[in-house]
């Protein structure tokens, strides 16, 4: 965005403090909108007519210097890009890397079915939430309009999910558009031979569009027709070459461009990005399964790259579990707010119905990932206990036993803060597996008995089995 | 022949799509319609004005002439200019320089971020140094097959990882040396250091057990018998008698690994200290804790990359080589636990697959942060993320194979 301060924001206000955005002042109010925290819907007197002017051009201030592109539609829809910034310190990323499978027209239906089932079904908790990958890439192998059309329609009538419809051939993509040209999907691609087709299709069709080019002038030069032609919901695809020194030169027109666009206010090239780990499958020259493998590993590292430097989207061909977690968890990482804090509140929490003889007590660091994991394995196992979360500044188990934040004395401290004695009355602790060398040294000082835990929260359950409840209480 | 129609049969077709008014509309004596700019007219419409009363509308729905040619331009964009550069470090020491290493590592250097070659050349690529331990410990199934045979034997164990896994270097960890495990006193581990250097001929890193009360009389006896190689002694840290590991590591001639816990002020006190202390800035390394993928990756990423904008952009107290703990990606239990803890989830397929690209991941991810030197176990992963950054690093002149990577649409997967 443009503005540098709340106060240039403050000007285009209402400046009536009237509160309906939720904010006591349009003061507060700018300053959340230059942090991107609130929408300028948020707002409703600048809808009416008389602020409508000033309204528009602070839309046009605040828009995000990478253009946000909506691809599909409802609930469904996804919208990628809307980028300010080249460091997430520096504020945040906002939309994820939208992660795409592809499935191909020469599947027979029942693959295909299948496939789509895996992509679209596909779940994994963390942090509190289930994590889902994002669209699916249809690719014409066929490169012929009915063949590609039928697939399309075969896989709008199973799925919702956001569609990007693959064909260097402007028939092809149209006949496939025809299907579902009121689902919003994004076309692939136009490049420097057959450009003046798609820019046709873009148009009649009001759809999304990726240009492809590696030479960056010719990139540009698409980029920039297109939008003086009045088709602006571009996504850029500057090749992504998976090996040697054309990795190099990939990662380099990632990073260049974006910049361009970020840090030079370049409107001309300030598009969405698509990067294809999926070539790294191509000069696979095997069945074997070793190289299945080898080759998905280099598929999870190009997707590792282009996660972090700047793709909007990606196509990626393997889903096996073994690359679609940590594919989808990186994005969620990278993309996770860093203005948000990194612990939870210390204290004592109920899991379930505890009973004060019964139940364990569980210990565990106020860092949060830690906390949400130990959490969620708890209720998720349904395991009726108390979780004692003892302020290490943040700090997970393994670093904080090592950096002296846990400790006997800690323990100690938080069961006399918390007043945990008088709710746990069997007066023991299970404390983290990692942290096993603190345990007699724990006893000594807080006089409870200590129980050490598995290393891993998942393992609670199992644990559960062979030591809880206690076969022989002191 | 075409069908005769009026205005009135355009009319009531857009009456039954809600059409009241076309702005910007000319409709011309050959029925041919334009629309200007900005009207939005759905796909559907201009099917029903051909199909139903068989106007021709013409594809291009815009005014003025079907667009011809590109516009012309050309892409370009600034080389970012910082002012700071990364001390440049060498780790171990040959026998020119009394030593016995037959080969040195330098890592540092750097005058722009990672891999940004197109503003200036990376100096170094960054290296891997394979862990071995001086006991027998608990690993995952994927990485225990590779070291079963050499567990007892540290020697060995540092042997195999530099010829059979092209280790870089070799990191030997004392762990055994922690009271809570078998307190091997300083002097046996100091012998252990021996047993290594005499093993391998590549530079070493000696690690300690973590114990912040053993740890500075185990590495200072470890420096000691390691006199003039130029080890890479870790670590100091702000909990412990830092200045004795420091002294240690200045009077046997070696190089210090500065650590803290991502916290960029502590890190910076803690290397104001070792300036006071007197050690040389070319005998700094940092490392600012690994936190694995999906466990604090974000953290340790943006950590890291803060350090090295910050060192980038002038701050002296922040402009050393930074070394990655790596192998800290086993933690994640998605890198070696057999199923799923969450009952709701996905099937996660065999563990022995997740580690190696948990163990990469973590590894690349940070590479890209700012780290130069990776700490590693799993050797695939090892080699995978060695020959992703000496790619990125420019280590190849051509594509190791030509890919038409347009072609990637009609790919046939196998
Ligand atoms: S709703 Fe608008 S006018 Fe009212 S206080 Fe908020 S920013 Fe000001």
């Amino acid at each position: 965005m443009k503005i540098s301060s709340p106060m240039e924001i403050w000007k285009y206000l209402p400046g009536t403090n009237c509160g309906k955005c939720g904010e006591k002042t349009c003061l507060a109010f700018a300053s959340l909108l230059k942090e991107r925290k609130k929408k300028l819907e948020d707002c409703p007197p600048l809808f009416e007519p008389e602020y409508a002017d000033k309204g528009k051009n602070l839309a046009e201030l605040l828009a995000p210097e990478v253009r946000e592109v909506e691809i599909g539609v409802g609930a469904r829809a996804m919208k990628i890009g809307g980028e300010d910034v080249m460091y997430r310190h520096e504020l945040t990323f906002f939309n994820r890397t939208a992660l795409t499978y592809d499935v191909w027209d020469t599947m027979n239906s029942e693959d295909l079915r299948e496939r789509i089932e895996r992509i679209t079904k596909w779940q994994k908790f963390y942090v509190g939430t289930f994590l889902n990958v994002d669209a699916i890439a249809v690719r014409s192998v066929s490169d012929d309009a009915r063949t590609f059309a039928e697939c399309v329609k075969a896989i709008s009538a199973q799925t919702d999910f956001p569609l990007v419809l693959c064909s260097f051939n402007a028939n092809v993509i149209e006949e496939g558009l025809k299907e579902v040209s009121d689902r919003n999907p994004l076309i692939y691609a136009a490049n420097e031979n057959n450009w003046k087709d798609f820019l046709d299709i873009a148009k009649r069709y009001e759809v999304p569009v990726t240009l492809f080019s590696p030479d960056l002038d010719m990139l540009n030069r698409l980029a920039l027709t297109f939008s003086s032609a009045g088709v602006e919901d571009l996504v850029l695809d500057p090749g992504t070459y998976p090996t040697g020194k054309g990795l190099e030169e990939t990662f380099s027109r990632f990073v260049r461009i974006r910049r361009a666009g970020i840090e030079e206010g370049n409107k001309g090239i300030a598009y969405p990005l698509m990067s294809v780990p999926l070539t790294a499958w191509i000069d696979g020259d095997g069945d074997k399964a070793e190289d299945a493998l080898s080759s998905s590993y280099w598929e999870g590292i190009i997707a590792d790259l282009f996660i972090i430097k700047y793709a909007d989207i990606m196509i990626l061909h393997s889903i096996e579990p073994h690359l679609l977690i940590p594919e989808r968890t990186l994005v969620a990482n990278l993309y996770t707010d860093p203005r948000r804090p990194v612990s939870v509140e210390p204290g004592l929490r109920e899991i379930g119905n505890p009973t004060a003889d019964e139940s364990p007590l569980f210990v565990t660091t106020n860092f949060a990932l830690t906390y949400y994991t130990v959490e969620s394995d708890l209720n998720s196992n349904k395991i009726d206990s108390y979780l004692m979360v003892v302020d290490t500044e943040g700090i997970g188990v393994e670093s904080a036993v090592a950096g002296g934040q846990l400790n006997a004395e800690s323990f100690k401290d938080t069961l006399e803060s918390f007043d945990v004695e008088s709710k746990v009355k069997h007066k023991t602790m299970v404390i983290p597996g990692l942290a096993a060398r603190l345990s007699g040294e724990t006893e000594d000082v807080t006089g409870w008995t200590v129980f050490v835990g598995p290393r891993d929260s998942g393992r609670i359950p199992g644990w559960m089995e062979s030591n809880w409840p206690p076969k022989n209480a002191h | 022949m075409p069908k005769e129609v009026t205005i009135a049969d355009i009319m009531r077709v857009l009456e039954e799509y809600d059409v009241v008014e076309l702005d910007d509309v000319r409709i011309e004596g050959d029925v041919e319609i334009e629309l200007s700019t900005g009207v939005a007219v759905p796909p559907s419409l201009i099917n029903a004005l051909q199909s139903s009363i068989g106007v021709q509308v013409s594809p291009e729905v815009t005014a003025g002439e079907r667009i011809e040619n590109l516009v012309e331009a050309k892409f370009e964009v600034a080389k970012a200019e910082w002012n700071g550069q990364i001390e440049e470090v060498t780790i171990g020491a040959s026998s020119s320089d009394g030593g016995t290493r037959e080969k040195t590592v330098t890592i540092g250097g750097e005058k722009s971020l990672p891999f940004y070659n197109f503003d200036y050349q990376m100096p170094h690529p960054p290296v891997i140094t394979v862990d071995c331990f001086d006991i027998s410990i608990p690993l995952a199934k994927a990485v225990r097959g590779h070291y079963q045979d050499v567990m007892e034997d540290p020697g060995e164990w540092a042997k195999k990882n530099v010829h059979e896994f092209g280790a870089d270097m070799v990191t030997i960890h004392l762990i055994s040396t922690d009271p809570l495990i078998k307190d091997t006193p300083a002097r046996e581990a100091a012998k252990t250091v021996e047993e290594v250097l005499q093993a391998v001929k590549v530079p070493i890193v000696i690690g300690g057990s973590g114990n912040p009360d053993k740890d500075p009389e185990v590495l200072e006896a470890a420096a000691e018998a390691a006199e003039g190689e130029r080890c890479l002694i870790a670590s100091a840290n702000l909990n412990m008698d830092y200045e004795r590991i420091a002294k240690a590591a200045q009077d046997y001639g070696h190089v210090i690994l500065s650590w803290t816990q991502l916290d960029i002020n502590a890190q910076k006190t803690l290397n104001r200290y070792l300036f006071k202390l007197g050690v040389p800035r070319g005998d700094i390394v940092i490392d600012p804790t690994t936190a694995a993928l999906g466990y604090g990756l974000d953290y340790a990423f943006t950590n890291i990359e803060r350090m090295r904008i910050s060192a980038l952009r002038g701050d002296a107290d922040l402009a050393f080589p930074i070394s990655c703990g790596i192998t800290n990606a086993w933690g994640a239990r998605e890198a070696w636990m057999k199923y799923s803890p969450i009952r709701e989830d996905s099937d996660w397929g065999p563990a022995v697959n997740r580690g190696p690209i948990y163990e990469i991941m973590t590894g690349l991810t940070l590479g890209i942060a700012g780290g130069d030197m990776f700490m590693m176990m799993h050797p695939e992963a090892a080699s995978a993320v060695k020959r992703v950054t000496q790619m990125l690093f420019g280590s190849e002149e051509t594509a190791d194979k030509e890919i038409m990577i347009k072609d990637w649409v009609k790919w046939k997967c196998k």
